[in-house]
């Protein structure tokens, strides 16, 4: 049976190469903290928002249930460490709170996918192949590798989480995790997410033949995807399935028809990449 | 004008009747077959996909431009998919016009359009084990060489 969970917002970073509270920085109307807790509300027992100590008062941070880090200068570590300290029993949603991208599909795919036999459930970056940490379920059996990992002198989540047994997923929307640590960043995901700029995620369902089939590992699948246009989708996928051939090699088919590999996306397209054919 | 697959073997005697018209001085077809090599390798057999939906619009895209281009009175074009051995009929073209310099022209338009344009892909099985999809073996992309590395991001965050 699988532990309740709790939620919790990392929000106790210092945004040094921001250079202003990213907790506080407008997402949507909101901020990136509240975006962040009203995200994770709905598919938690209690959300927490995980804080230093001298940031337990700021205006921002009190109005939220906190979790307060026992230990000094550990990062986001420190924030679970303490969650961890405070519910052993219970496993942790965990959330950075400058995932201006992130959507309740990627949440609710995590917590679909959920291996709570295991002692964590997280995302497999889709730029490097490695553990995302801070979009994750950590469970209580990762407490004690945890606890040891840091009375080791060890801080990165990241690579806790490579050494810990962790249940890997496939990104849905592969833009989701884009982090923004800095004004550049934040402007680049804030213009993506922008309904003007035609940029926000869309559901589409790309069908695999002949050698892309045998590469990806299957015929077809659903996904969320932030690509503006069908060469933007085929480097993203490219990418997660190694593909061996270019683009320029290639055609592509949208719904049904030939398309230009400048055709923008809409929701619902239907995608099909053709590779070089040998009819006859 | 009718284009289509086919899973099971293809009787040209059967698809010719289907052209047949009093009209019609000239009859032509081309039938494609399984061959028991390619460029110098033994081929065992040949695995055809398709695009199927695409393939069957373009197929008969085809078609309606051969009868336009020259004047034939009727054209039809017929693709096997799935696993063929040696010596199978893999893709039957006929085309039935007034004389006979139309229908040879209007039939090798189609099967050159046809190799050329339709969403079909070709794995051939080789007779020392080996196999590849036709025309995509050579055509990697520039970073493919560097993507097939191992991936060593774990020794990149020193693990």
């Amino acid at each position: 049976m699988s532990a309740p969970l709790h939620g919790l917002v990392l929000a106790g970073g210092r945004s040094a190469r921001m250079g202003r509270d990213k907790a506080a920085l407008a997402a949507a109307g909101r901020t990136q903290l509240e975006r962040a807790m009203a995200l994770l509300a709905p598919h938690v027992e209690r959300a927490f928002v995980s804080v230093r100590a001298d940031q337990r008062s700021d205006p921002l941070r009190a109005g939220f249930a906190q979790i307060v880090d026992r230990h000094e200068s550990l990062g986001p570590i420190a924030g679970l460490l303490a969650a961890q300290d405070e519910h052993p029993d219970h496993a942790w949603l965990v959330l950075a709170c400058d995932l201006p991208l992130l959507d309740a599909a990627t949440l609710v795919h995590l917590l679909r996918h959920r291996a709570s036999s295991r002692e964590a459930t997280a995302y497999r970056s889709s730029r490097d192949g490695l553990p995302e940490p801070l979009c994750a379920v950590y469970e209580p059996s990762s407490r004690t590798r945890l606890a040891a990992y840091v009375a080791g002198g060890r801080d990165c989540p990241r690579k806790f989480l490579i050494q810990a047994d962790v249940e890997l997923l496939d990104e849905p929307n592969p833009r989701a995790l884009d982090n923004a640590n800095t004004p550049e960043e934040y402007a680049a995901a804030m213009a993506a997410l922008d309904p003007a700029a035609g940029a926000t995620s869309r559901r589409l369902k790309v069908q695999y033949y002949a050698l892309l089939r045998e590469q990806a590992g299957r015929r077809e699948e659903a996904l969320l995807s932030g690509a503006l246009t069908a060469e933007e989708l085929y480097a993203e996928l490219a990418r997660r399935y190694r593909f061996s051939l270019a683009s320029g090699a290639l055609r592509v088919a949208i719904n049904g028809e030939f398309a230009a590999w400048s055709t923008p996306l809409a929701d619902g397209d239907a995608v099909v990449f053709i590779p070089p054919v040998a009819g006859g | 004008m009718p284009f289509r697959f086919s899973r099971t073997p293809l009787d040209p005697a059967a698809l010719r009747v289907a052209l047949a018209d009093p009209a019609c001085g000239g009859f032509a077809a081309f039938e494609g077959w399984v061959r028991d090599h390619n460029e110098g390798t033994p081929v065992r057999r040949l695995e055809y996909e398709a695009f199927e939906p695409l393939a069957v619009r373009e197929g008969e895209r085809i078609l309606a431009e051969a009868s336009v281009r020259f004047g034939v009175a009727h054209a039809a074009c017929v693709h096997r998919v799935g696993e063929l051995p040696v010596g199978e009929l893999a893709v039957w073209v006929g085309v039935s016009a007034p004389h006979r310099d139309e229908a040879f022209r209007a039939c090798r338009y189609i099967i050159d359009e046809v190799k050329h344009r339709l969403p079909i892909w070709k794995k051939e099985h080789y007779a020392n084990g080996d196999s590849g999809w036709v025309n995509c073996e050579r055509c990697a992309a520039p970073h493919a060489h560097e993507a097939a590395q191992p991936h060593d991001g774990r020794q990149a965050h020193g693990v």
